[in-house]
């Protein structure tokens, strides 16, 4: 039942927000970060007095809609929590940094961003596929209005695009749900939507691939792969700041925990046939982002294609199918949600001073805003996996993994690690070395600012040095669903990689 | 005419004869508020009464009516969709229309509500005929009720032609299907036309073809939709929305008993001519959507759209289409009363809000108003929190159980479309601009209606968020 009321304590306080909005600007704020926090006090209570053994933590079921056999069924193992854990905490610094940032419709600018967030949440915690889609299609509206609201100048256009991307490869998924719900029904007379009950659904293979696909296509665009990738630089550079770390930072992870926690086990065989175009998918995808991101000169651009590069790691980390590619993808989602955040953070930063995005018009910035350059150098480095810091543990282990599953396409991914060097150190060069390219008077950052970004400092060295404490707690939901997906499939390479496991 | 057919009819009875006594009324005084307020409890009778005949369903009156709970259900829907739409036409005739003769329009109303609650306990051709058109006839006459109006006048007479023409259609189809089965009551053609020649079977599929024409054209499926557009701009909105909601869910209603009781779904023939129809109408509705920049002009298309979705629950057939139909009914119905009804407030013209430029910054303006609008349009758009999402849901599970994947696809692809256009309107409302001076003054202040679309909109919601009471009705009739 808390899982249930995470949500409706999200909701609440984001009408709350609404109605306190007509009158103060401060409340509204005040409310979603009380709401926000406490959020984050349950579940880390939730993770802390978590033991490992049986496979949810903490579970919840009540009927629905029990004419079509649709329950509210919310449950949390490891790699549930670990993603809530995320969202709080990210949802706690977008209301932060749009503090000051957000100046008209305070209240109905936190009712978006509180059910975001509540969006987030369900789909973290789904285990009816109906519910899952429901939460899955509430995260789009309010997002919608984040971006076309208090969006930059060409808001209306990104808006347009991210929706109509977004719903249309939802709407083939919800497609795929109810083939498989009707494909479940015929067989065994129980029709239903228990994600519990269709895992091992028997349809014949064609079938099997045709309803996969629609579950991937809905998942892999949020993932934002190459060649469904062109919503994000958009969305992501017309987003309000707050917009761009939850698109960042939660929204690209609702497309991979859909894959985890989806496709791979309902679809164990599928996914195996599919698992060659999605791997070659993601090495397209970080050299494609790393080369486009080298190009851009808006700087919230750049790092829209940092995620998309970031993204194909995710993705070939899935198709590896073994513990080692899949513990490394669960924790390039949370590195790469906290140095992304932390960018974007400081491009809207920037932003809010010198009204430009434009990196021509930058450069030289060190001397003004010292503190602001060494934090954006660490999350640069962050970005470009510097041992230490938790993107390098993410990506090695990423590709330790998928080098037992396809050596050329691994090898060939690792040549992104050189492209991103290049692209980060791109940043860096531009914005605070070089020469000066016009003369900005320039406050640093501010006590707000640094708070929230030495936070995110903290995170990202504590994630690279004690990784460990991610890794204990995803272990046994990543090796279950590993396991589920292999079970069905005996290939020697993976037979390989089964004994290989992470020495704790 | 026994004691119980009389008791079953009570509720239209009730309504005739409520309608005969506001004319005496208005004979006696003028008067637009007494009117209205006659209008309103007349309905308010009529449909307190079907919950006292509920009891005695199904009845059997011949072969022309029968009343079941089917029949009661899409009433009472009507009931109170022309409740909801009295009490707009009285903000928009007191807004808009000359202060001399508005009380005759409360008469029409209330006939073509008769005609169309009548239409859906039919069972027989003549009975089917003559309501329908009571309702068409009325309705003629409502669509040009603003005289002063070029475009009414335009849009009656345009509905007028066309409106008789597909009567007649219906009417030979009904007389070609005469010919060969010698009977005109739904049941008794599904006894009939099985064991007749070739040659015959040829003129039965023609005669109901010529039917489906007829029916087609006051349900605007595409191709034969010309006339929704020019007449949902041409009428005030609260009889755009009687068009769009009490005279489709009426024919939406008689089809689906037409097609059950004579058993028409063992022609495949037709099923393959009304399958075409809905792949048609849900894209081409959609698409032409795109390309307006009238507000009442894109519910137009929409609406066509939206019958497109409704055939796919209907080709389903008995599996669970009825249900899925009656189900996506309803919500049209309410989303489609609580859309016109804010043009309706928003309106301060002659022209009534039509343009899409009057909605600009709306949100800002007038915040409940444009968030009700925003919580319609989502939900004709299907997006999950409002009603119309779990309506999608119902009529794709219905398609998908028989398996009609194509149909399915289309619907997802359309629906697609038709988000870009909802969403068109709702960035209009969002937009924060510094030149409001076009819209001129706020809207008129109105609290009834601001509180009768409020009420609209929590419903869609409440729906949307726990449909399962309504499932519950709905399975039941």
């Amino acid at each position: 039942m808390i899982l249930v009321w995470l949500i409706l304590l999200l909701i609440g306080c984001g009408f709350l927000a609404w109605l306190t909005g007509r009158w103060s600007d401060i409340l509204p704020r005040v409310i979603s970060l009380t709401g926000v926090f406490i959020q984050l006090i349950i579940i880390v209570s939730l993770l802390l007095e978590h033991k490992q053994g049986s496979q949810w933590i903490i579970s919840y079921a009540h009927a629905w809609i029990p004419f079509f056999g649709i329950q509210i069924k919310v449950a949390a193992d490891g790699l549930s929590l670990l993603m809530l854990l995320l969202t709080s905490f990210l949802g706690l610094l977008s209301i932060l940094v749009s503090w000051k940032e957000i100046n008209k419709k305070v209240g109905f600018f936190h009712f978006n961003l509180m059910f975001v967030l509540a969006g987030i949440t369900g789909v973290f915690i789904s285990l009816d596929l109906f519910l899952f889609y429901f939460s899955w299609e509430v995260m789009l509206i309010p997002m919608y209005f984040l971006i076309s609201i208090w969006g930059n100048e060409k808001r209306t256009y990104a808006a347009y695009k991210f929706f109509l991307f977004t719903q249309a490869s939802g709407l083939l998924m919800f497609l795929s749900i109810l083939g498989l719900y009707f494909i479940h029904g015929h067989n065994t007379g129980t029709y239903t939507f228990d994600y519990e009950q269709l895992l091992g659904t028997k349809m014949s293979t064609q079938t099997a691939f045709i309803l996969m696909l629609g579950f991937v296509i809905a998942f892999i665009v949020k993932l934002s792969t190459v060649p469904f990738h062109s919503w994000l630089p958009d969305a992501h550079t017309q987003a309000p700041t707050a917009g761009s770390v939850i698109l960042a930072g939660l929204l690209l992870k609702t497309g991979a925990y859909g894959l985890i926690r989806f496709v791979l086990p309902l679809f164990p065989q599928a996914s195996h046939q599919f698992a060659p175009i999605a791997m070659t998918l993601g090495v397209i995808s970080i050299l494609y982002g790393a080369k486009l991101a080298f190009a851009q000169t808006d700087l919230k651009r750049l790092i829209a294609y940092i995620s998309v590069s970031h993204m194909g790691f995710i993705l070939l980390g899935i198709y590896a199918f073994n513990e080692i590619a899949m513990q490394g993808v669960v924790m390039q989602m949370i590195a790469h949600g906290i140095s992304t955040g932390a960018l974007f953070i400081i491009a809207g930063a920037l932003h809010e001073r010198i009204h430009t995005r434009d990196m021509e018009q930058m450069g030289g910035l060190w001397t003004k805003v010292p503190k602001m350059g060494a934090l954006a150098l660490i999350f640069i480095m962050g970005s470009l996996g510097l041992p230490g810091l938790g993107n390098f543990i993410a990506e090695i282990l990423i590709l330790i993994g998928s080098f037992f599953a396809d050596k050329a396409l691994t090898i060939i991914a690792t040549l992104g690690l050189i492209a991103s060097t290049i692209y980060a150190l791109r940043i860096m060069q531009k914005v605070f070395y070089g020469k000066e390219e016009k003369k900005w008077v320039i406050a640093d950052l501010g006590f707000r600012e640094m708070a929230i970004m030495l936070s995110l400092t903290i995170v990202i060295i504590w994630l690279g040095l004690f990784p460990n404490c991610i890794l204990k707690v995803s272990k046994s939901p990543v090796q279950k669903i590993i396991e589920s997906t292999n079970r069905v499939f005996d290939v020697q390479e993976n037979v390989v990689s089964q004994r290989i496991i992470i020495k704790n | 005419m026994s004691i119980q057919d009389i008791i079953s009819l009570l509720p239209m009875i009730l309504l005739a004869g409520g309608m005969l006594l506001t004319m005496i009324l208005i004979a006696a005084k003028r008067s637009h508020i007494v009117a209205f307020i006659s209008t309103l409890v007349i309905f308010t009778i009529s449909f307190v009464a079907i919950f006292f005949i509920i009891a005695t369903t199904p009845h059997l009156i011949g072969e022309l009516f029968i009343i079941d709970r089917f029949g009661l259900y899409y009433q009472g829907l009507i009931l109170i969709a022309a409740f909801v739409i009295t009490i707009f036409s009285y903000i928009s005739l007191k807004k808009f229309f000359p202060n001399k003769r508005k009380e005759e329009y409360y008469l029409l109303l209330m006939l073509a509500t008769l005609g169309a609650a009548m239409v859906v306990i039919s069972t027989h051709f003549i009975s089917f005929f003559v309501s329908l058109e009571i309702l068409t006839v009325s309705l003629y006459t409502l669509i040009s009720y603003y005289r002063e109006r070029e475009k009414a006048i335009e849009a009656g007479l345009k509905y007028l032609v066309l409106a008789a023409m597909s009567s007649s259609f219906l009417l030979f189809g009904m007389a070609l299907i005469y010919t060969i089965s010698g009977t005109m009551s739904f049941s008794s053609l599904s006894i009939l036309s099985s064991n007749v020649t070739i040659d015959a079977t040829i003129m039965l599929v023609a005669g109901i073809v010529m039917m489906v024409v007829g029916i087609g054209f006051k349900l605007a499926l595409v191709p034969f939709h010309m006339w929704a557009p020019d007449v949902y701009e041409g009428a005030s909105s609260p009889v755009t929305s009687f068009i769009a909601t009490v005279s489709k869910g009426a024919v939406v209603a008689v089809l689906l008993r037409f097609f059950i009781m004579a058993d028409l779904y063992r022609y495949e023939k037709i099923m393959l001519v009304f399958t075409i129809i809905a792949i048609v109408t849900m894209l081409i509705g959609n698409l032409l959507a795109l390309m307006q920049n009238n507000v009442k002009r894109i519910l137009a298309y929409s609406s066509i759209a939206h019958l497109g979705y409704l055939l796919v629950a209907f080709i389903a057939g008995k599996a669970m289409g009825v249900e899925a139909a009656t189900f996506y009914i309803t919500i049209y119905v309410v989303t489609i009363l609580g859309a016109f009804g804010i043009i309706t407030l928003v309106s301060q013209s002659d022209n009534e809000a039509a343009d899409i430029e009057n909605y600009k910054s709306l949100f800002w303006r007038k915040p409940l108003l444009a968030t009700a609008f925003t919580v319609f349009l989502l939900s004709l758009a299907g997006i999950p929190l409002t009603a119309g999402f779990m309506g999608k849901y119902f009529l794709l599970a219905a398609g998908l159980g028989k398996g009609e994947w194509a149909l399915a696809f289309t619907l997802v692809i359309s629906s697609v479309i038709g988000l870009y256009y909802y969403l068109r309107v709702i960035v209009t409302m969002m937009k924060q601009d510094e030149d409001t001076a076009i819209v001129g003054t706020a809207p008129v202040f109105s609290v009834i209606g601001i509180s009768l679309v409020t009420i609209l909109g929590i419903l869609i919601v409440a729906i949307g968020v726990c449909p399962q009471w309504l499932v519950n009705v709905v399975s039941k009739l």
